[in-house]
């Protein structure tokens, strides 16, 4: 059975973790009360961003640029839902379109139609003695590479700063009452740019995650749709940090189950897992599985 | 970003507007051509040349490429205006296509020797019917949970593609049970060509139908009035007109649906013939842009569907012929809806309303006063 | 007594396009008292504080906060230098609990606990109980006003502004807050207290200020004024120019058929806080009846449920079928903006329209009612915008005076609100024709003259109760503010 449940949970950090710090950036953007639907495109730029970066001048390189990607996809996105008060939903789709059409245009246009598979470095591994030893999750969680370390330190820092600092507190306000906030002295439009910028430096994180630590190359629309995932992930955690982390694993499993049931030689349709967490995420939202309720000015521009 | 008002005669209103829409389209798509082809290095011409044979160059391109390329752009755009005109914001097109293919092909095969019109009927009724479905919870979500229309459509996107990835390696699966996709349908029930010699099957008719079905809906019913007002300004709908917002935003949720769903039956009937994981390559995401750009209008929408339509045929050619990347094309679609955006964002600064007059509202609006 | 005033505003101007809401009004809050300002709606109290507050930019004057001049450029400047403000509408974030809005603005570490300890040592010291894990959303009424008091001193504020803050209290509640408002004075406190309440302002303030059209018109000791000299002085004589001569309305006797008939109706605001109880009416054909009272008196949901537009929480209510309303905020509740006219003509009844739209018959019908209420505008294709407001207005009323029959009752929230003197005359008149036509009408207006100008018959919200009384600009503006 370990032979089997190993490698299932591992594959489900693995998945897990690219989810999970996109998802963790979008809610913070979230409980400010902006949905951003362009993470799609964050992510994806910062893939990009992370195998130019890496390729030029090396790991650090890449994960720099992939955060500065990211950022700049968001900063589009900030500008014409803060500055312009544009719809947020319109919005993120054209900002999703944009990263997902530009990385493709600039990967065939710089690396050659075909996209040869190019060699960059990666980060591999980082395995932790002694804890990495312990039976079952023992891998799984400590032999991972530095980003699901990042995720481990990120989850328990932005349950402290939103739960524990005036900071935190005004961001959920803003989420909640925009006017209530500015009433109290809080800048409404100020956070919020923050908030989307913060998740945009995650999302290209995420991206680079996938670049840099799992599939070691660049493939055009390799974000597979993770930001809309993220989305997802972020409703089915309520819109708090650690059920996020949560609910990004259950997604992981989702997936990992597919070649869990293929190792075990089972016929059941894996597809059921890979929906089930929607499906989960859809029944919290209407309040079957305890509460889960998005910030009560979410989307609004005005 | 609501149509115009007013009900000005529908040819006139179309010259007026799109012509010079259409101008500044045409720069903007030569532009981005042109800027990508100094940058990449390409021959600029030759790129220019490659799209043009690939969009409207030839009847060949304009029937068997643009046009039938331009079908589920229509369809789903149209699906996508009309939700956001009652101010539905269905991102779920993608999946309730998803779903109106997988019903159609459903009943396509169960039914494949009865008589072909009543298969093909029933399939399209099907596809119909299963986007309607696949917009019922979403709708449900929102009425009576308050869920946000965009979280749960996007939900119900990836339950779509899943559910598919299902049928396609189980019950539905081809009989020899190797590739993830089912059965071809038999010739006999795919959709009849409108052009013999061509690809351009009778969806493309059927999606004309539907846009002036739905203008005529909009322009001329009580219910398709009760729609615009709904989306223009759901206060004075329901405290002067007596609108039921809820009940009319419900209805609106699942006949998008429906529209959807349709696109997806009619792309399985008229070009896949049989059911894929990928059978759509983001219509329903493109579909956003497409109602955008014809502002929300049917007849409209019609036309910027057929333009999107040749942009991916164009685009198509282009990477054969110039090896410019076709993907180009949603960076047009992006830039597209930013200007959009940009424009109304300028407009309305434009025709700023001059500041309140005090004691114009009841009670204190501390929103207002602190806002400037 | 040699400490400097707690608040001074000297000659406060401000304007709003052409209007001027402020003309050099002027304010000596003392510390240690509790100072009322008075004023009719729209005489430019709140105005004057959300200056004070610094929500609003004046466009002349000076502000010291003792002694010290001020430029208060935002609400935390004002937050800064002593001020706190209890707005009539609250903001509070109601999602979050009672020590989270209480923290909300401040700086660093966050920690609930501490948060909590401060809301229970504020209760302490200030006696306003509040359970700090409380959601403020769930609070009734007067908790929430607690809160917004908690909010301000925590922030230090040591003068307090609140406007009108017993409209949504209980008696008992009201009573309890002016007490302790006067031992906060009595501590080295300082409130300016805007009420439209005579009594209330006779009864706890120290000092009192009457605005009266953007001027301070009366200020001083309360002890060393009479009520009917702040009655006088907040009523004034009527303006000259502002509403037209009272056409040829009066004492009618009311002697038509009962068009509606109200029976111990109560009704609540969206908050569920019942704003008027027990009202019992009977309206008749040909008869204008004016409803006066200050902002937040319950006039407002008495109206909309008169139009059928709210249900009253208790009471038997029986309206005609078919009712005419104009809304008060008429550009969001009357009109779809950028719909053409017709298509705003053809908004009523929308809800229940079957079948196909008969556009040339509208079309016909609303060139045909725009000839006839002189609708200024190029055609009927054009956009509800475009139009000024008083072209507005009447196709608004245009529209809601039509029908075939027309209808038994016509509701108007502030019908000639922000029309100018033309337009304004001309919405009376045709009202007027309505009525001498058989029609029953139901008005309500901020400004008492225009409901003066045209009321046959008078009642008068305060206190929760609705009451009958003269149409007479004496008598209705003393009931307004509860004088006898």
């Amino acid at each position: 059975m370990i032979d089997v449940a190993a490698p299932f949970l591992e594959a489900t950090v693995r998945t897990a973790t690219p989810l999970a710090l996109a998802a963790l950036g979008e809610m913070v953007a979230e409980r400010a009360g902006v949905i951003n639907i362009g993470v799609e495109g964050a992510i994806i730029a910062g893939a990009f961003g992370a195998l130019v970066g890496a390729g030029a001048a090396g790991l650090g390189a890449g994960f720099a640029l992939a955060i500065v990607a990211g950022c700049l996809v968001s900063m589009v996105f900030a500008v014409f839902v803060v500055a312009l008060r544009a719809d947020q939903i319109i919005t993120g789709a054209a900002v999703t379109l944009l990263g997902l059409g530009l990385t493709g245009v600039l990967y065939r246009t710089m690396y050659g139609a075909s996209g040869a598979a190019l060699s960059i470095p990666t980060t591999g591994v980082l395995v932790i003695p002694v804890i990495s030893e312990l039976p079952w999750v023992g891998r799984a969680l400590f032999a991972q590479p530095v980003t699901t370390y990042l995720l481990y330190a990120l989850t328990p820092a932005l349950a402290w700063w939103l739960y524990r600092t005036h900071a935190g507190l005004a961001l959920r306000a803003v989420g909640e009452s925009p006017d209530a906030a500015r009433a109290a002295g809080v800048r409404p439009d100020r956070i919020r740019v923050a908030a989307m910028l913060f998740g945009g430096a995650l999302a290209g994180l995420a991206g680079a995650t996938l670049v840099l630590a799992q599939a070691g190359t660049f493939a055009e629309g390799m974000s597979a749709g993770r930001g809309f995932i993220a989305i997802a992930v972020v409703a089915l955690g309520s819109w708090s940090p650690w059920r996020t982390l949560l609910a990004a694993v259950l997604f992981g499993a989702g997936f990992a189950t597919q070649t869990l049931l293929q190792a075990l030689g089972w016929d059941v349709p894996y597809q059921i897992f890979l929906a089930l967490p929607y499906l989960l995420a859809l029944a919290a939202l209407a309040g079957a599985a305890g509460r889960a309720r998005a910030p009560a000015a979410l989307g609004r521009s005005n | 970003m609501r149509g115009p008002a007013g009900r000005r005669s529908p040819v006139h209103e179309l010259a007026a507007t799109v012509v010079p829409a259409l101008a500044l389209l045409v720069v903007l798509v030569v532009a981005i051509l042109v800027i990508t082809s100094l940058a990449g290095g390409y021959d600029a011409v030759a790129v220019m040349r490659a799209f043009w044979r690939g969009s409207f160059g030839s009847s060949d391109a304009l029937l068997s490429s643009t046009l039938v390329r331009a079908t589920p752009l229509i369809l789903a755009g149209l699906a996508v205006a009309f939700a956001f005109r009652a101010g539905i914001l269905n991102i779920g097109a993608e999946g309730q296509i998803l779903a109106g293919a997988a019903a159609a092909t459903t009943v396509a095969l169960t039914l494949a020797d009865r008589p072909a019109a009543l298969v093909i009927t029933a399939a399209l009724v099907a596809g119909a019917a299963g986007g309607a479905a696949w917009a019922l919870l979403p709708a449900i979500l929102l009425r009576w949970f308050g869920v946000l229309d965009v979280i749960s459509t996007i939900m119900m996107n990836f339950v779509a593609l899943h559910g598919v990835g299902y049928l396609v390696r189980g019950p539905l699966q081809e009989v020899l049970g190797i590739y993830p996709q089912s059965s071809t349908l038999p010739d006999a029930v795919h959709l009849p060509m409108m052009v013999p010699g061509t690809r351009l099957h009778l969806g493309f008719a059927l999606a004309l139908v539907v846009s002036i079905a739905l203008a005529v809906i909009l322009r001329s019913t009580a219910a398709g009035f009760r729609i615009r007002v709904t989306g223009e300004n759901p206060f004075a709908a329901r405290i002067a007109g007596g609108i039921d917002v809820q009940r009319t935003g419900m209805r609106v949720f699942l006949m998008s649906g429906a529209i959807a769903g349709l696109a997806g039956a009619i792309e399985v009937l008229g070009v896949t013939f049989a059911l894929y994981e990928n059978l759509s390559p983001g219509f329903g995401y493109t579909a956003i842009a497409v109602a955008l750009l014809g502002a929300l209008d049917p007849v409209r929408v019609m036309l910027s569907g057929i333009f999107f339509g040749a942009l991916e045929a164009g685009a198509g050619a282009m990477q054969r012929d110039a090896g410019v990347p076709s993907v180009l094309v949603s960076v047009i679609q992006a830039m597209i809806i930013l200007g959009l955006l940009a424009t109304a964002w300028w407009r309305a600064k434009r025709a700023a309303a001059p500041p309140p007059v005090p004691g114009a509202s009841e009670g204190e609006r501390l929103d207002e006063a602190t806002a400037g | 007594m040699n400490a400097p005033p707690a608040l001074t505003l000297e000659h406060i101007t401000k304007s709003f396009g052409p209007v001027r809401a402020l003309a050099s009004a002027s304010l000596e809050v003392r510390r240690g008292t509790v100072h009322a300002v008075l004023g009719e709606n729209g005489a430019g109290k709140s105005t004057l504080m959300r200056i004070a507050f610094g929500l609003l930019r004046p466009d002349a004057g000076r502000i010291r906060v003792d002694g010290v001049m001020r430029d208060h450029a935002s609400s935390a400047a004002a937050i800064r230098s002593g001020l706190g403000m209890v707005h009539q509408h609250f903001t509070l974030v109601p999602t979050m609990t009672v020590a989270e809005n209480v923290a909300l603005g401040g700086r660093g570490r966050f920690d609930m606990r501490a948060a909590r300890r401060i809301v229970d040592q504020l209760t302490l010291d200030t006696g306003l109980v509040l359970d700090p894990g409380a959601l403020a959303g769930a609070l009734p009424v007067g908790a929430q006003q607690r809160l917004e008091i908690l909010k301000a001193l925590a922030h230090r504020a040591h003068t307090l502004i609140l406007d009108e803050p017993t409209a949504v209290l209980s008696p008992v509640e009201a009573d309890e807050l002016l007490a302790w408002l006067r031992r906060f004075a009595d501590n080295g406190g300082a409130a300016v207290l805007i009420t439209h309440k005579l009594r209330e302002a006779s009864a706890i303030a120290d000092d009192v200020t009457v605005l009266r059209h953007g001027r301070t018109v009366l200020t001083g000791a309360i002890a060393s004024l009479t009520e009917p000299m702040l009655v006088h002085a907040m009523l004034g004589a009527p303006p000259e120019s502002d509403v037209p001569e009272r056409a040829a309305s009066g004492t009618r006797p009311a002697s038509g058929d009962i068009v509606l008939r109200a029976d111990g109706v109560t009704v609540s605001d969206d908050r569920g806080v019942p704003r008027l109880r027990d009202v019992t009416l009977e309206l008749h054909r040909g008869e204008i009846v004016g409803i006066a009272g200050v902002e937040g008196a319950g006039q407002r949901e008495l109206l909309r449920a008169l139009a059928g537009r709210l249900v009253p929480r208790s009471g038997a209510l029986r309206l005609p079928s078919h009712i005419g309303f104009v809304p008060g905020e008429r550009q969001r509740d009357a009109l779809a903006l950028d719909m053409s006219l017709s298509e705003n003509v053809a908004l009523r009844g929308a809800g229940a329209r079957r079948g196909w739209m008969r556009w040339r018959a509208i079309d016909a019908r609303t060139r045909q009612l725009m000839k006839r209420f002189d609708v200024r505008a190029g055609s009927e294709t054009q956009s509800a915008r475009s139009l000024s407001g008083g072209n507005q207005q009447r196709l608004v009323l245009a529209r809601e005076l039509d029908g075939d029959p027309p209808p038994g009752l016509l509701v108007a929230e502030n019908p000639v609100r922000g029309l100018d003197v033309r337009a304004m005359e001309d919405v009376l008149q045709r009202l007027l024709a309505a009525r001498d036509a058989g029609m029953c009408i139901v008005t309500h207006a901020s400004d008492l003259d225009e409901v003066l100008a045209i009321a046959d018959r008078l009642f008068v919200c305060f206190d929760g109760r609705l009451t009958e009384t003269a149409v007479d600009r004496e008598a209705a503006g003393r009931a307004m503010v509860g004088a006898t």
